[in-house]
C-alpha cells in the first residue's frame, strides 16, 4: 500500500508533470509566474486546493454517485463542487483565518476552474483511484504544479535582463523556456 | 458570401469573423490547454476541434435561447451548467459512436467543459444576441478552432513523424524529429506561433492599424483561463492592483 501510493507520488509530481506533460492548469502557470513570489503563492494555494477538491470529489464519487447508478453526471457535479468549495474555502479563510486569506486570498478566485483541479477529479474517476490515493495524487499533482511554476519563475526573473529578439518577447520566450523544462521533465521518466 | 458592406449577411459575417477576424487560436489565443495536448497529429486535432465546435454551438443556442430568464447574478454557474449537459452528451456519444476517437482525446473531452472558448462566447455573445446569429457564431468560432488545431496538428506530425493524416508524405532520407510529438514539440510550436503574431502586431502597429484585438492569452496573461472567460479576469486583474498598490 506504502509502495503503491509513493509511486503515485513520483509518478503524478514528477515523471506525468501535470503541466509539462499534460498541458493543464497552463493558463496560471503562463500568466503568474513573473515573480517567484506570487508563483510560490499560486503554488501553496493549488496545492491546497486540489487536494480538497480530489477529497470532496472522491467521496461524492464514491457516496453518491456510484451508489445511485448516476456516475455519467461526473462532469458536471465536479466541476459545480470545485467551483462552490473554492468560493467557500474563500468565505471560510476570509472570516476565520484572515492570516491565510492575505497570503492565498488572491490566487483562490483564480483557481475556481483552473482545469487542472477538474481534470485531477477526473483522472481519479477514470483510473480507479480510491479516495485515500485520490488525494495522495491530487496532492502529488498540485505538488509538480508548484515545482514547475517555481522553477519557470526563477528562470522569467533572469530572463528579464536579457535580449530577446522583439517578436520573440513575452509569450513565446516563455514557451520556449517551459519547452526545455519539458525535455528536462522528459528525464524523470526513468525513475519509474 | 455577401459583397456589399451595407447589407452585411449576419450569417456569413459570422462565420468569417470566427474562422479569420477573431480566430480564438490565432488570434485571441484562448483554449490554449486542448490546443497544447491533442495536437500530436492532425486527425486529433481535427477531432478535438470538431467536438468542442458542437458544445459550442448547442450551448450558445441555448444560452441565446434563456438569456431573457437566467438572472445577471447566477449567469456564470447556469453557463457552466448547460456547458457540462453538452459535454456530457457529446462525450457519451462520441464513447458509443466514434471510439477512436474518444480513446485518442481521453481525459479532454470532459475538460472542454473549462475551455474557455465556450464560457467567452457564452458571455460575451450569445448572452446579449439573438438565437440564429449565436448558432452562427458558435459554428464559426467552432469551425476557426477546428482549422487552427489541424494546422498545428499537421505541423506537429509532419515534422515529427512525416506524416499528414497518417499519410506518409516526406522523403524517406527525413529522419522524423520525435519531440514534435512528445510534450516539449507542443511548446515550441506554440512559441513560434505566438512569435509570428506579435510580428504582425508589430507590423500592424507600425503602419497604424488597430491592433488591440490580438492579443496572446487573454491580453498577454491569461490568468484566468477557464473560469469566466476574460471578463472576470479584469476584475481580478483589479484587485491585483489595488492590492500592489497599498503595498
Amino acid at each position: 500500500m506504502m509502495k503503491e501510493l509513493l509511486v503515485i507520488l513520483i509518478a503524478s509530481s514528477l515523471v506525468n508533470n501535470v503541466v509539462l506533460s499534460q498541458f493543464l492548469g497552463l493558463c496560471p502557470f503562463l500568466g503568474v509566474s513573473k515573480k517567484t513570489e506570487t508563483a510560490t503563492g499560486m503554488g501553496v494555494a493549488v496545492i491546497f486546493v486540489i487536494t480538497l477538491a480530489s477529497a470532496v470529489a472522491g467521496a461524492i464519487y464514491q457516496f453518491i454517485l456510484l451508489p445511485f447508478h448516476i456516475a455519467y453526471l461526473q462532469t458536471i457535479v465536479f466541476i459545480l463542487v470545485i467551483a462552490a468549495l473554492v468560493q467557500f474555502v474563500e468565505m471560510f479563510l476570509k472570516k476565520f483565518i484572515p492570516g491565510l486569506y492575505q497570503s492565498l486570498g488572491v490566487y483562490l478566485p483564480l483557481i475556481t476552474t483552473n482545469c487542472a483541479v477538474l481534470g485531477v477529479a477526473l483522472t481519479n474517476v477514470q483510473k480507479s483511484y480510491g479516495i485515500l490515493t485520490g488525494i495522495v495524487n491530487g496532492f502529488a499533482t498540485a505538488v509538480g504544479f508548484t515545482i514547475s511554476i517555481v522553477i519557470l519563475a526563477g528562470i522569467r526573473e533572469k530572463l528579464t535582463y536579457n535580449d530577446i529578439p522583439e517578436s520573440f518577447r513575452g509569450m513565446p520566450i516563455v514557451l520556449v523556456t517551459a519547452g526545455l523544462m519539458a525535455i528536462a521533465f522528459c528525464g524523470f521518466s526513468g525513475l519509474l | 458570401m455577401s459583397q456589399s458592406n451595407e447589407k452585411k449577411n449576419p450569417v456569413a459575417e459570422r462565420l468569417l469573423n470566427g474562422i479569420v477576424k477573431e480566430n480564438p487560436t490565432f488570434v485571441l489565443m484562448l483554449g490554449m490547454c486542448p490546443t497544447l495536448a491533442v495536437t500530436t497529429s492532425a486527425i486529433n486535432g481535427l477531432g478535438m476541434g470538431l467536438t468542442t465546435m458542437v458544445v459550442l454551438a448547442l450551448s450558445n443556442v441555448f444560452i441565446s435561447l434563456l438569456r431573457g430568464i437566467i438572472p445577471d447574478k447566477v449567469r456564470i454557474p447556469a453557463f457552466i451548467v448547460i456547458i457540462a449537459s453538452f459535454v456530457t452528451m457529446v462525450e457519451l456519444l462520441l464513447q458509443g459512436f466514434i471510439p477512436f476517437l474518444y480513446d485518442a482525446l481521453g481525459i479532454y473531452i470532459p475538460l472542454i467543459v473549462v475551455n474557455c472558448i465556450i464560457l467567452g462566447r457564452a458571455e460575451a455573445y450569445a448572452y446579449k444576441n439573438p438565437v440564429i446569429p449565436s448558432l452562427f457564431d458558435g459554428i464559426g468560432m467552432g469551425l476557426g478552432f477546428s482549422v487552427a488545431l489541424t494546422c498545428i496538428g499537421a505541423v506537429r506530425e509532419l515534422l515529427g513523424a512525416g506524416e499528414i493524416f497518417g499519410i506518409h508524405v516526406m522523403p524517406d532520407s527525413f529522419v522524423p524529429v520525435s519531440i514534435f510529438i512528445m510534450a516539449p514539440g507542443a511548446f515550441f510550436v506554440l512559441a513560434v506561433l505566438t512569435a509570428i503574431q506579435n510580428k504582425v502586431k508589430i507590423i500592424g502597429e507600425r503602419k497604424g492599424k488597430d491592433m488591440s484585438k490580438i492579443q496572446s492569452g487573454c491580453n498577454s496573461d491569461c490568468m484566468n483561463c477557464g473560469d469566466t472567460g476574460c471578463t472576470k479576469r479584469l476584475i481580478d486583474e483589479r484587485k491585483e492592483q489595488a492590492r500592489e498598490e497599498e503595498k
